[in-house]
């Protein structure tokens, strides 16, 4: 892969820098070249990554070496910490209403994974806190949609809500959630249609659906692999609907997925969970720490500082 | 705008386009160069002059990586034209067969279509709802079937029912996982040994959305199964796409087709001009 030097370069880059109590400007500019180069290859966006670098700078810069290692790494240590940090520091867990129902609302471009990760979601549920979830079917425009979230939906023994693909999906939600009410389901999950940021007809809908649900969870599901573009579809979809967390998918794939990056860096919003791979049973919770190694590309000098 | 103003922040703003657009870093820094040389060489002074010379050379660039190649869809000159596609999850697999199939279909050519994507939910489903809308038939196999049994199913009725043109849908699979790869290229196999030329075309469908790993997808999908051609979807959105520059740099790979939407019409034969200039056309529009 294209960055696997990343590593020798920045371990050449260090042998030529002295050992020295202090960050000094040289040190800055040789390494934070790498780490730009990295995070741009990784897909982070370069709006974001020109604010990290700066960001970076400011601590990095004259900070304290410490012992054992030298300032090329001082200077990797504050970038993988910065990077963590900006993306959340710690897991966040789903939000949960006083009284039932629950109702998540997926959102997203078409082909992310909302189908497949509202199946993966209400499972967890199921198995960690014993919910009676249900599906609402509010996707009428993608061919055999329905037939999809069923099929999910028996695998793991969860009901589906659902009036065809004649009905208004608005309309189909009002009806679910009237269901879900009366038989007490505790958490309701919508389906919906993927559809581009940009789309105002069918962002129109969502925020009907919103308003109408009032979701204590609106989950945007981004790919992993999505390149630049991530920060304008994540800006996008929370202008128009108030995310409430992201849930990142096909992290089983080899990207870097520089997209968490991006996204939180422009949301703000929490990555609460993360796909890796198509089974129902393929969902994790979020660790920033690990995604930050992952964007950085750098395991063995990330392990190599943490010893230190 | 005057040259002066053009010189000095366009080569710096056209970088961070290109980056933008999902060409790459080392790719974007290596084009922009060569195009303040172009720019210079054919002392273009005005906004429009510089517009047109970036986009003759992008061209030239892109097409420099594929002489004398054949941009069209290969048909076989006498029996079934096989067509495999292959992608990662998601991209548009299905949905471009769907459109493909009623564009042949319109064409007057007698088409089949095979569901050897078994795995995922609804897939079938999918992929027969377009055969209705169609009016092309579909060869399914059980759910969880061998998908390679699907694929020798349709071949051989290809070739017994004379049809003219069979697409083969498979499942989305990660370009990592080397068991999925093993069985899509299996699945090649068994369409060469029942028709010595087919698949008259391997096209992977590549995600316009997608950054810096489809290379790494053109790579390893190409190592497998010896992809022909790709066809980038979701140009509609705001994605460039900007990444099969760089596919076409390193592997030779053309664009074939783009996908520009989910319904049947909404797909085109790729035009690489109208392609770069969608990577900077922002640029130009800020600095009119
Ligand atoms: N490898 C992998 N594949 C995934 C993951 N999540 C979803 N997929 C696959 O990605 C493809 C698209 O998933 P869907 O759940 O249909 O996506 P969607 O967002 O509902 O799509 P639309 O409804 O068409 O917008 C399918 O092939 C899924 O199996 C994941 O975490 N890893
Ligand atoms: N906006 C837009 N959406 C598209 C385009 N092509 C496909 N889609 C949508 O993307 C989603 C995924 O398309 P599919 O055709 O199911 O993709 P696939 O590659 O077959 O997916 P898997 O079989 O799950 O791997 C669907 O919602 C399609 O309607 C396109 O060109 N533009
Ligand atoms: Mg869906
Ligand atoms: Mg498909």
């Amino acid at each position: 892969m294209a960055f696997e030097g990343l590593t020798e370069r920045l371990q050449n880059a260090m042998t030529k820098l002295r050992r020295k109590p202090t960050v000094s400007e040289a040190d800055l500019r040789e390494t934070m070249r790498e780490i730009r180069l990295a995070l741009l290859e990784a897909d982070v966006n370069f709006k974001v990554v020109k604010d990290f670098v700066k960001q970076v700078r400011e601590r990095a810069s004259g900070a304290e070496v410490l012992k054992g290692l030298n300032p090329a790494q001082q200077i990797v240590k504050i970038v993988n910490e910065e990077l963590t940090s900006t993306m959340g520091t710690e897991a966040v867990a789903l939000n949960k209403s006083d009284k039932i129902p629950t109702v998540i609302m997926m959102a997203g471009l078409q082909g992310a994974g909302k189908t497949t990760t509202a199946g993966k979601l209400a499972l967890k549920l199921k198995n960690e806190e014993n919910a009676r979830p249900m599906f609402i079917a509010a996707d009428v425009y993608r061919p055999a949609a329905i037939d999809q979230l069923e099929q999910v939906a028996k695998s793991i023994d969860v009901p589906v809500f659902q009036l065809g693909t004649d009905v208004d999906p608005v309309e189909i939600v009002r009806q679910g959630m009237q269901q879900a009410r009366d038989q007490h389901n505790d958490y309701v999950i919508i389906d919906t249609a993927g559809r581009l940021q940009i789309d105002e007809k069918l962002m129109g809908e969502l925020v009907n659906i919103a308003d109408l649900a009032k979701p204590d969870e609106i989950l945007l599901v981004v790919d992993a692999m999505t390149g630049q573009n991530a920060v304008e579809t994540a800006q996008g979809f929370n202008d128009q609907l108030e995310l409430t967390g992201v849930i990142l998918t096909k992290l089983d794939g080899d990207t870097r997925g520089g997209a968490a990056l991006s996204i939180r860096a422009v949301t703000g919003k929490p990555i609460k969970f993360v796909g890796q791979g198509e089974k129902m049973t393929d969902l994790d919770v979020f660790h920033p720490d690990r995604m930050a190694s992952r964007i950085l590309g750098m395991g063995d000098m990330l392990t190599l500082i943490e010893k230190a | 705008a005057n040259f002066r103003r053009v010189d000095e922040d366009f080569f710096d703003n056209l970088e961070e386009a290109l980056i933008e657009s999902d060409v790459g870093f080392e790719m974007a820094v290596s084009l922009s160069d060569q195009l303040r040389e172009e720019v210079k060489l054919q002392n273009a002074k005005s906004q429009q002059e510089v517009t047109n010379v970036i986009i003759e050379k992008l061209v030239d660039i892109y097409e420099q990586q594929g002489k004398n190649e054949d941009n069209h869809i290969h048909l076989a000159a006498t029996g079934p034209t096989v067509l495999l596609f292959v992608g990662v999850n998601g991209v548009g697999k299905t949905t471009t067969i769907g459109k493909m199939a009623a564009m042949y279909q319109r064409h007057g050519k007698k088409v089949l279509l095979a569901a050897a994507d078994t795995f995922r939910a609804g897939a079938t489903e999918q992929l027969q709802v377009w055969g209705k809308r169609d009016h092309v038939k579909v060869v399914t196999g059980p759910d969880q079937g061998d998908p390679a049994a699907v694929v020798f199913d349709a071949v051989k009725q290809a070739k017994d029912e004379n049809y003219d043109v069979l697409f083969v849908d498979t499942a989305g699979r990660l370009q990592n996982k080397v068991n999925l790869m093993n069985e899509l290229a299996k699945m090649k196999r068994i369409i060469s040994r029942e028709i010595e030329t087919a698949p008259h075309e391997v096209l992977l469908v590549l995600d316009a959305t997608t950054g810096q790993n489809a290379l790494t997808q053109a790579k390893l999908f190409k190592e497998s199964t010896d992809v022909t051609g790709i066809v980038l979807t979701k140009l509609d959105g705001t994605a460039r796409g900007g990444i099969v520059l760089a596919i076409r740099n390193e592997l030779h790979l053309p664009v074939k087709l783009v996908g520009l939407g989910e319904q049947v019409d909404d797909l085109q034969a790729f035009d690489a001009s109208e392609f770069v200039y969608g990577l900077f056309k922002d640029l130009v529009k800020t600095n009119d």
